[in-house]
């Protein structure tokens, strides 16, 4: 099945199998290795990008479900300079191995755009579907907390 | 405290350790440009894809290829008896810890038998991920299935036979025994002894990666290039030569970034070897990645272990024995260190006590389970969970509050360095600082008054108290230790550091970080002794071209030993150097000091020659004292003269809901000693995230095994790794006791949150349920086995009652 969908800004049009993953699509035929894979059952949130601004984890979808949207993934999220949430992480070792980090941090981007200030129990209810082994989630909330002061954070990039 | 942005300007030394520097792994992890395994593309790469058993244990009767081979895209299909003779030697065990300990034979591919569900019996190869998956469904395995063995006493009865050619399920006894008379009597003598059975159960380590191979032959070069998920390229790199026969020269491996490990990624697996010997037939690349549920199977899983301990005390509550027998679950194999996992606690059931007597026992049985081997702490946590539950039941027993009990127990600081009852040396300690300090910042008395209140309301919502005051031996190790216990290797580590021509530094390091942050840390270390700055350190790792020797990392090692190893090789540059700077500056060696990366005429600080210039000098080797080699390189391997040992003490505060069972952790205060600080942003983060795997073993954690041998916990929906959520934030702080055993004065930090917090936890519940008459529980502490045992003693009380 033939499927167009915007990645990045960028249109990008593929001839898939009709059970090929949105992960795979991104990872393999896009070459977009930077969303990861951590489970098969949708459990960790490894491989969450943004859909049209949301956070969606991209094993749980078909690509062809995806056929049409906007889609962000960790590699379209910093400009020249990192995206907030990514400094912030940075600020604040938000991450040691960095396996779940682009998932986490789009699961945050998006909790951001939803709610600017967050308390601290929001960041950990809001991260929920985002598994890390190494932090203890210490230095994560506390990274989008410090993300939330920094600045208002842009809406994630989608193709104009 | 804010993180700081990497400014340390050059200086003297000393300027740049013990700074919060930002990490230089994070940029390209947090944009998604770092390469794991999985990341890795190559143009003609095939895939692999394992037929594992579907049942624990079994006699293979048949294994038909046909109808996978016959499907699109499938290059190539194997059973384990099609490659029976494919293998130079069996799956390395590298810890034979007695001479007469027993090993099954272990093939990467099962051809008669297999005897746990990860055990593979064919391997399926294909042009594609998913086509070999579908392949691999694709093969029809019959079985006659044979008994399963899970549980540890039903093992140890040999009533049925994990590996009948063995003729018992008992792999080995290993015993620490230095004076049994002793013991003996001090339990005849004691005033109050305490006895308990605590079970350590499984544990599956969950890296967020799982693991993965890719194999690159140039088979008309001979050489290979293995890129692994693994925490040991060194090591692997040497077993790939034994198992499979290419000569270790014709083998590169090299772990890229690597998502966490945790001791799951410290082994040879099935898969590193099936993927080069698949990839030397059929030349060409091989990839396999593992899929979470095979991880759940296939990767080691930690624990496993039945503890009794016995304490026996005088009439203050002072420790007077120590006795304990382990019953340790090997699994279904021995992997690359699982018999040594027991004896790394073997030292340490006696906690941060001054123990006149102990006795060690552990007899170490095969189950038809997943292999254990070395998970976080390795032995450790067990040891230590142990001890501290024991000694508040030893309170309970004597009468007085954990805290007491504790403080009458303490090895004192002016006992250091302390020779213990069990043959370690430990060089610092300072036990009752670190206990003050957690016990200030958990307000302690406050936190038992409002117990105390709640008590006596009957509040639905109860408060636990827990503490845990731990310490342990890390740094893995000194390499005649290593082989007293029989362990293969050694525990030395290499580094070398290069002055280029240009003024940049490179630091190549044996070690092997999956998260760690060694490139931030290394670089920290040289620039602090080279009065630079570490923006200009490059620090070379994980690749056994580029980084020849190597011991890894795993056993909070790195530090202690690899980082030494970088601050010795860095002092041997800087002598060499400091030779070429008197000779430009027709100076004495003696008279320069270093400051600001450049060596100054003590007294003359206008006579200068920067480090860059002294670099240069020995590159183009124009102008160097007589019969001095050119360049500026030294190596270092270093072999550490003991372990290190940090300690700590961990408050963990509950609130238990006495109507569900429900446990909430409330609070945590962490305060940690691990020596010098080389940067304490990074321990911290490894206190944290070792904080939440001991909490998560007592709390939710546990690899469960129907009676057939079917692991019920096979995913992330029902293996129960915490998220954010069900954790609050950590009050860490520390104490500095350097170790006076190594020139950084530094302990490791990687295993000590897991090996405190699990007890700590524990304590805390207990002490949450004792008024309803519940003095023990096994972990996990689910709402279920709470409300169970509340329920079980409040029937108890009833009958005592009625009685």
């Amino acid at each position: 099945m033939r499927v167009s969908l915007t990645v990045n800004g960028k249109l990008r049009e593929s001839e898939v199998e009709p059970r090929l993953l949105l992960v795979h699509f991104l990872r393999d035929v896009l070459g977009l290795t930077g969303t990861n894979i951590g489970c098969d059952t949708s459990s960790c949130g490894a491989c969450t990008v943004l859909i049209g601004g949301d956070s969606v984890k991209s094993c749980t979808m078909l690509a062809v479900q995806a056929d049409g949207t906007e889609i962000t993934t960790i590699e379209g999220l910093a400009g020249e300079a990192l995206h907030p949430v990514q400094e912030a992480f940075r600020q604040n070792h938000g991450l040691q191995c960095g396996y779940c980090t682009p998932g986490m941090v789009m699961a945050a981007a998006s909790l951001l755009a939803e709610q600017p200030h967050p308390s601290e129990e929001e960041v950990r209810a809001g991260l929920e579907g985002n598994l890390c082994r190494c932090t203890g989630y210490h230095n994560i909330v506390k990274s989008v907390l410090a993300a939330a002061d920094m600045a208002p954070v842009p809406a994630p990039a989608v193709a104009s | 405290m804010t993180a700081t942005e990497a400014t340390t300007a050059p200086g003297s030394a000393g300027a740049v350790l013990g700074t919060r520097r930002l990490r230089t792994e994070d940029p390209p992890l947090l944009t998604g440009e770092s390469l794991f395994v999985a990341d890795i593309k190559l143009s003609g790469c095939l895939h692999l894809a394992l037929v594992r058993s579907t049942v624990a244990h079994g006699r293979i009767l048949s294994v038909d290829l046909g109808p996978a081979k016959s499907m699109p895209g499938v290059v190539a299909a194997f059973s384990g008896a099609d490659l029976k003779d494919a293998w130079a030697a069996p799956m390395p065990c590298a810890w034979p810890v007695t001479a007469d300990m027993l090993s099954p034979t272990h093939l990467p591919l099962a051809v008669e038998t297999v005897a746990y569900l990860g055990d593979a019996v064919a391997a399926v190869v294909a042009e594609s991920e998913y086509a070999a998956r579908d392949a691999a469904d694709a093969v029809v395995v019959e079985y006659d299935p044979l008994p399963a063995v899970i549980h540890l006493e039903d093992a140890l009865s040999d009533r049925n036979l994990v590996h009948e050619e063995l003729g018992t399920n008992s792999s080995y006894t290993w015993e620490l025994s230095p004076d049994p008379v002793a013991v003996e009597a001090a339990f005849a003598a004691a005033a109050h002894t305490v006895s308990k059975r605590y079970v350590q159960q499984r544990l599956i380590p969950s890296a967020m990666e799982p693991r993965g191979v890719l194999v690159v032959p140039h088979p008309y070069g001979g050489e290979y290039t293995v890129y692994s998920a693994t925490q040991i390229p060194h090591i692997l790199k040497i077993m790939l030569a034994i198992t499979t026969g290419i000569p270790e020269t014709s083998l590169r491996v090299i772990a890229p970034s690597v998502g966490g490990g945790f001791g799951s990624k410290l082994n040879v697996y099935a898969e590193e070897i099936l993927a080069v010997v698949l990839a030397q037939r059929l030349r060409r690349p091989i990839r396999w990645v593992e899929e979470r549920s095979e991880n759940s199977v296939a990767t080691i899983q930690g624990r496993g272990q039945i503890q009794h301990i016995d304490l026996a005390a005088d009439s203050g509550g002072k420790i007077t024995a120590i006795r304990v027998k382990l019953l340790a679950d090997m699994g279904a194999y021995l992997q690359l260190v699982t018999p040594g996992v027991p004896l790394l606690g073997a030292f340490l059931y006696t906690g941060v006590y001054d123990v006149p007597a102990y006795s060690f026992s552990c007899t170490s049985v095969f189950t038809t389970m997943t292999p254990t081997d070395a998970y976080r702490g390795a032995g450790r946590p067990e040891a230590t969970y142990a001890i501290e539950r024991a000694i508040d039941a030893l309170a309970a027993e004597v009468g007085v509050d954990p805290v007491e009990i504790r403080r009458r127990n303490f090895v004192r600081e002016e006992q250091f360095p302390y020779a213990s009852v069990a043959g370690l040396v430990y060089d610092t300690g300072r036990y009752a600082l670190a206990l003050d300090k957690a016990l200030d910042i958990a307000g302690y008395q406050g936190l038992r008054d409002e117990q105390a209140r709640r008590r006596q309301a009957g509040e639905t919502k109860q408060l636990g108290i827990g503490v845990s005051s731990y310490m342990e031996m890390c740094g893995l190790a000194p390499s005649r230790v290593l082989g007293s216990l029989n362990y293969t290797a050694g525990g030395w580590e290499a580094a070398t550091v290069r002055l280029l021509p240009t003024g940049k530094v490179q630091v190549v390091t044996g070690t092997s970080p999956h998260g760690q942050g060694h490139e931030t840390a290394w670089a920290m270390i040289a620039a602090d002794r080279l009065t630079m700055s570490p923006d200009d350190i490059e620090v070379i790792h994980s690749d056994t071209a580029m980084a020849p020797y190597g011991m890894d990392t795993y056993g909070s090692r790195s530090l202690p030993v690899g980082g030494v190893a970088v601050a010795l090789a860095t002092d041997k540059v800087i002598d060499k150097a400091r030779e070429i700077a008197a000779h430009l500056l027709e100076a004495a060696a003696e008279d320069l000091e270093l400051t600001d990366g450049s060596f100054r005429v003590k007294g003359s600080p206008t006579m200068e020659v920067a480090l860059g210039a002294v670099a240069f000098e020995a590159f183009s080797a124009h102008n160097l004292p007589d019969g001095m080699e050119p360049n500026l390189e030294a190596s270092v391997h270093y072999d550490p003269p003991n372990f290190s040992f940090p300690f700590g003490t961990h408050i963990a505060v509950v609130e238990l809901d006495t109507d569900t069972g429900q446990v909430r952790l409330n609070r945590y205060i962490a305060v940690d000693d691990c020596g010098n600080q080389v940067n304490p942003l990074i321990v911290e983060g490894q206190v944290h995230g070792g904080i939440v795997q001991g909490v998560a073993q007592a709390m939710w954690e546990e690899a469960l095994y129907d009676d057939d041998g079917n692991l019920l916990t096979s995913t992330m929906i029902d293996y129960l790794v915490p998220a954010a959520s069900e954790l609050p934030s950590f009050e860490t702080a520390s104490t500095i006791t350097p170790s006076t055993t190594n020139v950084l004065g530094v302990k490791g930090v990687g295993e000590a949150g897991t090996i405190g917090s699990a007890p700590a936890v524990m304590n805390a519940i207990v002490d949450a349920l004792s008024p309803f008459g519940v003095t023990d529980l096994d972990m996990p502490a689910t709402p279920e086995r709470i409300w169970r045992a509340m329920a079980q003693a409040s029937a108890m009380a009833q009958a005592e009652g009625e009685a």
